[in-house]
C-alpha cells in the first residue's frame, strides 16, 4: 500500500460505511407500512472500527473480500418508542432525522476527501 | 454500490404506495356501487405489503404480495324506491368505509412523498460523490 493509498483509506472506509447505513435507513423508511417489519441500524463507530481492524490485520479478512466484513456486520434493531398493533417498529420521525443526519455526514466526508486531494496536489505541484 | 440500492429501495416503495393509492381510489369510486358485473355489491379491497430483500446486500425493499377483499358485512340501507331494494325495502351497499379510505389515502400519499424525497437525497449524494477532488 502506498502512502497516498493509506491517506485516502480512512475516508474511503468512512464513506462506505455511511453509504451502507444510508441504505439501511432507506430500507426502514420504505417499509414504514409493512406489517411485522423491524427497523434496523448499525452502530457506526463500532462498524468503522471493525472494518479498519480487518484492514490493518489481513488475517482477519474473510476470503470474500473487503465488502464482506462491512456487510457481514451485525445489524441492530432500533428500540421501540411506541408499539404498533401490526408489529412494525419503524418510527418515521426517527428514521427521517437519521437519514438527513447521515446524508450530511456523508457530504462532510466528501468535502474532507476533496480537501485532502487538494492538499496532496498542492504538495506535489508546489 | 450502497447508494444506488437506495434508488431501488425507494423505487419499490413508490410502486407499492401507488398501488395502495390505486386501491383506495377504486374503493372510494365504488363506495356506492350497489351492483357490479357479478351482480353482487362491490367489496372493498386492501393491499398486503411485505418486505422484499433486494438481490444485492442488506437493502430491503417493499412489495405488494396480495390484494385481499374486505370480508366485513355489507352496509344495508333502507331505500324502498331503489330498483335493487329487497322485499323489506333494504338495499345492500358496498362495505367501503369512506373515512377509513380517506385516512388510508393520506397515509399512502405521505409515504409516497417521503420515498420520493429519499430518492432525491440519494441522487444529490451520488452527484456530489462524482465531484470528489474537483
Amino acid at each position: 500500500m502506498t502512502r497516498l493509498d493509506e491517506l485516502f483509506n480512512f475516508s474511503q472506509t468512512a464513506l462506505k460505511v455511511h453509504a451502507y447505513r444510508q441504505q439501511l435507513i432507506a430500507s426502514n423508511i420504505a417499509n414504514a407500512d409493512t406489517p411485522g417489519y423491524k427497523a434496523r441500524d448499525i452502530d457506526f463507530a463500532a462498524v468503522l472500527k471493525d472494518v479498519q481492524a480487518a484492514q490493518t490485520k489481513p488475517q482477519l479478512q474473510p476470503a470474500s473480500g473487503q465488502d464482506a466484513t462491512l456487510f457481514g456486520t451485525e445489524l441492530l434493531y432500533r428500540s421501540v418508542v411506541q408499539r404498533s398493533v401490526d408489529g412494525n417498529s419503524v418510527d418515521l420521525d426517527i428514521e427521517r432525522s437519521q437519514f438527513a443526519e447521515n446524508a450530511v455526514r456523508y457530504e462532510a466526508q466528501l468535502t474532507f476527501v476533496s480537501s485532502q486531494i487538494k492538499a496532496m496536489l498542492a504538495a506535489i505541484q508546489g | 454500490m450502497s447508494l444506488f440500492s437506495i434508488l431501488d429501495v425507494a423505487g419499490s416503495a413508490l410502486t407499492a404506495q401507488s398501488q395502495r393509492l390505486n386501491t383506495t381510489a377504486s374503493n372510494l369510486a365504488n363506495a356506492d356501487s350497489a351492483t357490479s358485473s357479478t351482480g353482487q355489491p362491490y367489496r372493498a379491497k386492501q393491499v398486503v405489503f411485505s418486505a422484499q430483500p433486494l438481490p444485492n446486500g442488506e437493502a430491503v425493499g417493499v412489495r405488494v404480495t396480495d390484494v385481499v377483499q374486505d370480508n366485513s358485512p355489507p352496509r344495508r340501507v333502507h331505500d324502498p324506491r331503489h330498483p335493487l331494494a329487497d322485499e323489506q325495502g333494504y338495499v345492500t351497499m358496498p362495505n367501503v368505509n369512506v373515512v377509513e379510505e380517506m385516512v388510508n389515502m393520506i397515509s399512502a400519499s405521505r409515504s409516497y412523498q417521503t420515498n420520493a424525497e429519499l430518492m432525491n437525497t440519494a441522487k444529490t449524494l451520488l452527484l456530489k460523490t462524482l465531484q470528489i477532488g474537483q
